[in-house]
């Protein structure tokens, strides 16, 4: 009984607390979004979404039981059969699933039916770590670069033949991981202020955000540098591309046929065409915005009610939220996902080993790029793309491939001193 | 080595929750104008549904329209009277009547619309409509229901309901929409397309509580419906109802075809039942009613029940017979009852005898040297190769599968091939003395009452036929009904093989159907007698007029109505005069058939 009172003990009790915190408020607010005043079911209803999500609830623990009392060193030994069973999954997925509204994401039997995509992220992420864990890997090779980026590539590829845009996007995020491990730095500024000069060629006031957070990221970056001469004669150089890349992206813009400048166009400013393309972000905003400071009070939302946000149960699950516990529950989630995220890169910078830092970074990195788009998608700040809040959002899929990937992390977290013995 | 990288994560994550939680602040905070969009501003996309089409008979009388219904809504909110009795007076309602439907409206919604009063005529709208803007919160709505005002042709009509899950998962363009009304049977569901019309989109502003609060932007993005087109039908309601009177009590078809066009002038399935019930909110408990009836009022009769066609065919067999030169008017065969019974008449005949007196034997023995051409030593395998030959000859009349006609489900009744008795005998185990029944339209051979009726029209028109019909323009415009009701359809048999047909069929009516004959009137039939060993054999009867002119052809079918020359002749020989002269000189006919009961 002492031992197991010791392993308890090792477990980060606070990124668990804040993972419960998350899947409660999420499950509460799938209830409000289906909640009907004239037909009000009971949350526990099977036949409604929140009692089906208590389901998923349920199981997703049980997935979390299981992988505490797995055998720590198996995440390191089936990495590679876990990627490779995956992307086998992926190739089959259009042939053998089932189409929705255009897109083959799911496969499974009868009702239980999962989606590849979701979990071949923590796949991939295995993968990473494993591959990253050699000693002799060094980032800074063009050799291994290339070679990291081509298990990031291969889901990439497979899912956007899907075609599944948004998922394929999340995979980007793991450079935040590449980042951490020692990816030169040029590669991100370069790619940062790309974005940044994108978004400010094709004049957007609503995007300014956007431009000035990522004009403070490329300055954090130049300030964290070193070789601080060479840095400003790339900027100079850098300047003059970005005047001659703006031109020409405008002139290239102004040369696509009317609807799909205005495709691109609304991306930006959903006023531009308010019943099409631009309809979820004005519902969503005018769902979110009329929240006030502390909110229309729990199941007292209108908007999402009468069905004016699509989605409101999946990807726009944050309107909910927005508008019932107006910027007060924002303010509580919002800091709920910081603390986690920062509180898992304390826990993997304490790792011993790099397996499980490379590991633990590529949850940090899928978890705030979703946290990151999903909410900045809500609220008018990033284009509509269809992917799910962490633990919050409707679906088994997503909530099971979310818990997994955490708790892996958690499980190796909790065993760091045994691995350091591993360390090469 | 990446000391700071970690950092610089950590502040990445801190920086983002800042932004976001700073443009939370000003769009949820700082900024009211979302609050009060969602009060007052939210678009609603509101479906305009098209005037579904109406249909007219051939004469322009209306068979379908729309008839609106006005509801009385309240707002209970926004409600309020000052002087009840008045109110009452006004809107003529008791006033316990008027505080139960409030406090119902109110027990579901004190801000949603609830009915007050359903169901207001047209004159009682009219007189109440100028009252309205004197109490807030009331308003009108209307609905429209599909009425059929002549209570006539219901299978031919056929009805509309709400869509069902597998037809929205079938209409892949994506049109439809759940709780929609959808044509399900007869002309609503064969013309849906044309009838629907397109449906239009209106973007509306409603508050918070779903109330309306104009159209968006002046309605620049909206779009008007388009009413669906309005269909002629080939049928002579006058007649329909004529024949549907005739047929009471009935379990039956009658089929009439004008020759010409291949345009059904009436299609009477007997027991029917009011159209009318299959609409509004009664639908769903009048449709398991009618299902559930033992008389089957939903089973359309005329394209649905197969019949084996009994001595109807035997001029089919005539005909077959002369074209393929087995046959020629003077061809003689005794009447020899060993071979098939038959009833008392001068043998041996010629073929104008044999169909004057619907000679049994003599079919028996002309299908044979039909069948059996000794194309082969083995009389098994002769009978084959006859059998098939003869069958082809037999589809060209539009027999053996469905004709085609303008109504879903239609069956298309059965010619046996080869492969029927294959199955059943198996190969080279049968020969003639097993199909001889065919002769005489017995046997394994089934027809529609629709089949029947257009051998009739065939007969008259020797040796075309149009494929029969129910529509015959769709928006005034005869030309966009389907080409194929257009085309003629040869039977294969030179024209003047019917002259005898015919002149035979004249003859006929003096000889089994003598009530059939009408004065000044030159009509051409056959009787049939359907044997049925479950009781009283079906009586048939088909006939076209006049018979240098003809006008009209027409199929009777009585079921268990015993022998074809009483109810079934009877029944045409009236149709026939009710369309040909307007009017009935036989009313002791008439009373005749009106009093037959056969169910």
């Amino acid at each position: 009984m002492r031992q197991d009172d010791l392993y308890i003990n090792k477990i980060d009790w606070i990124s668990i607390c804040i993972y419960v915190a998350l899947v409660i408020i999420g499950w509460f607010n799938i209830y409000a979004a289906v909640y009907d005043e004239q037909f009000p079911k009971s949350i526990f209803d099977l036949s409604i979404n929140s009692g089906q999500q208590l389901v998923r609830i349920g199981a997703a623990f049980l997935i979390i039981l299981l992988i505490m009392v797995a055998d720590y060193r198996v995440f390191d030994n089936i990495a590679w059969i876990l990627y490779i069973i995956f992307l086998v999954l992926l190739i089959i997925t259009p042939f053998i699933g089932k189409e929705v509204n255009g897109q083959i994401l799911s496969i499974g039997f009868g009702s239980f039916r999962i989606q590849p995509s979701e979990f071949a992220k923590f796949t991939t992420a295995l993968a990473l770590a494993k591959f990253m864990e050699r000693p002799s890997f060094d980032l800074s090779t063009f050799k291994h670069q290339l070679q990291a980026l081509t298990i990031i590539m291969i889901p990439i590829i497979l899912i956007m033949l899907q075609p599944d845009t948004g998922t394929a996007m999340v995979y980007f995020a793991f450079f935040i991981m590449l980042y951490r491990e020692g990816m030169p730095q040029r590669y991100y500024v370069l790619a940062l202020t790309f974005i940044a000069i994108s978004l400010l060629a094709l004049g957007i006031e609503e995007n300014l955000y956007i431009v000035i957070g990522v004009v403070a990221l490329v300055l954090l970056l130049i300030i964290s540098g070193k070789k601080k001469i060479s840095r400003i004669i790339a900027l100079v150089v850098l300047g003059i591309g970005i005047i001659a890349y703006s031109y020409s992206l405008d002139y290239v813009v102004s040369k696509l046929p009317e609807h799909q400048q205005n495709r691109i166009m609304v991306l930006f400013n959903p006023d531009l065409d308010p019943l099409g393309a631009g309809w979820n972000v004005t519902q969503s905003k005018i769902a979110i915005g009329s929240g006030g400071f502390l909110g229309k009070g729990y199941l007292e939302g209108t908007q999402t009610k009468f069905d004016f946000v699509p989605e409101q149960h999946t990807d726009f699950i944050f309107c909910t939220l927005g508008e019932e516990f107006g910027w007060v529950g924002s303010l509580v989630v919002i800091i709920l996902f910081c603390s986690l995220l920062i509180r898992l890169v304390m826990l993997a910078e304490r790792q011993k080993n790099r397996f499980s830092r490379v590991y633990g970074y590529c949850v940090i990195s899928i978890l705030f790029f979703h946290f990151m788009v999903n909410i900045a998608m809500t609220i008018g700040l990033f284009p509509v793309v269809g992917i799910p809040l962490p633990f919050f959002s409707y679906g088994g899929s997503s909530l099971w491939s979310f818990t997994i990937l955490l708790f892996i992390f958690i499980k190796l977290d909790s065993h760091r001193i045994q691995l350091l013995g591993r360390m090469g | 080595m990446n000391d700071q990288r970690p950092i610089t994560i950590i502040i990445a994550i801190a920086l983002v929750g800042v932004v976001l939680l700073t443009k939370l602040f000003l769009i949820q905070v700082a900024d009211d104008s979302f609050l009060k969009r969602a009060e007052r501003n939210a678009i609603q996309r509101v479906v305009d549904h098209p005037y579904r089409g109406l249909v007219n008979d051939r004469n322009g009388n209306i068979m379908v329209y729309n008839n609106p219904i006005f509801d009385l809504m309240v707002i209970p909110k926004e409600f309020s009277v000052k002087d009840t009795a008045r109110f009452c007076e006004i809107f003529q309602i008791s006033k316990e009547d008027l505080i139960e439907g409030y406090t119902s409206a109110r027990k579901y919604s004190s801000v949603k619309p609830s009915p007050l009063i359903k169901q207001i005529s047209t004159s009682e709208f009219a007189r109440i409509q100028d009252y309205l803007i004197d109490y807030p919160g009331l308003f009108v709505m209307t609905r429209a229901v599909r009425s059929y005002p002549q209570k006539s042709a219901a299978n031919a009509l056929g009805y509309i309901g709400e869509i069902s899950a597998a037809q929205l998962e079938r209409d892949t363009v994506k049109y439809y929409r759940q709780g929609d009304y959808v044509g399900l049977s007869g002309i609503e569901g064969f013309y849906e397309k044309d009838l629907r019309g397109v449906k239009g989109v209106k973007y509306k502003m409603v508050n918070v509580r779903g109330v309306d609060k104009g159209s968006f932007k002046g309605g620049e993005f909206d779009t008007a419906s388009i009413a669906g087109y309005n269909l002629t039908s080939t049928i002579d309601l006058e007649l329909q109802k004529y024949g549907e009177m005739l047929m009471e009590g009935k379990r039956g078809s009658v089929v009439a075809i004008e020759p010409k066009t291949g345009e059904i002038l009436s299609m009477i399935s007997a027991p029917s039942y009011d159209p009318n019930l299959l609409t509004g909110s009664k639908f769903g408990s009048n449709y398991l009613l009618l299902n559930r009836d033992e008389s089957r009022p939903l089973f359309n009769r005329p394209i649905m029940a197969m019949y084996p066609p009994g001595s109807i065919f035997k001029i089919v067999q005539s005909l077959v017979g002369l074209q393929m030169g087995v046959l020629t008017p003077n061809t003689t065969y005794a009447c020899n009852r060993s071979l098939v019974a038959c009833h008392n008449h001068p043998s041996p005949v010629n073929l104008f005898g044999a169909i004057r007196n619907s000679c049994n034997p003599y079919y028996h023995q002309a299908y044979r040297a039909m069948i059996n051409r000794e194309v082969s030593s083995s009389t098994f395998k002769d009978t084959e190769i006859g059998l098939n030959a003869w069958r082809e000859y037999i589809l060209k009349f539009g027999l053996g599968g469905p004709l085609g006609i303008d109504l879903y489900n239609e069956k298309g009744g059965s010619i046996p091939s080869s492969t029927l008795y294959d199955r059943v005998y198996g190969p080279g185990r049968w020969k003639y003395s097993t199909i001889y029944s065919l002769s005489i339209g017995q046997g394994e051979m089934l027809v529609t009452p629709l089949q029947m009726a257009n051998l009739a029209a065939i007969f008259a028109n020797k040796g075309h036929y149009y494929v029969p019909h129910l529509i015959k323009a769709i928006d005034g415009d005869s030309r966009k009904i389907p080409e194929k009701y257009r085309t003629k359809m040869d039977v294969g048999v030179d024209p003047h093989h019917f002259d005898l047909i015919q002149d035979a069929m004249a003859e006929a009516i003096y000889g089994t159907a003598a009530r059939a004959a009408i004065k000044d009137i030159a009509i051409a039939g056959k009787t049939g007698t359907a044997q049925n060993p479950q009781g009283e054999d079906h009586s048939v009867f088909i006939a076209f007029a006049p018979k240098e002119d003809p006008k009209i052809a027409i199929a009777v079918y009585v079921e268990n109505a015993g022998w074809g020359g009483r109810a079934a002749a009877s029944t045409a020989s009236l149709m026939i005069e009710k369309y040909l002269r307007g009017h009935i000189t036989r009313p002791s006919l008439e009373e005749y058939v009106l009093a037959g009961k056969f169910m």
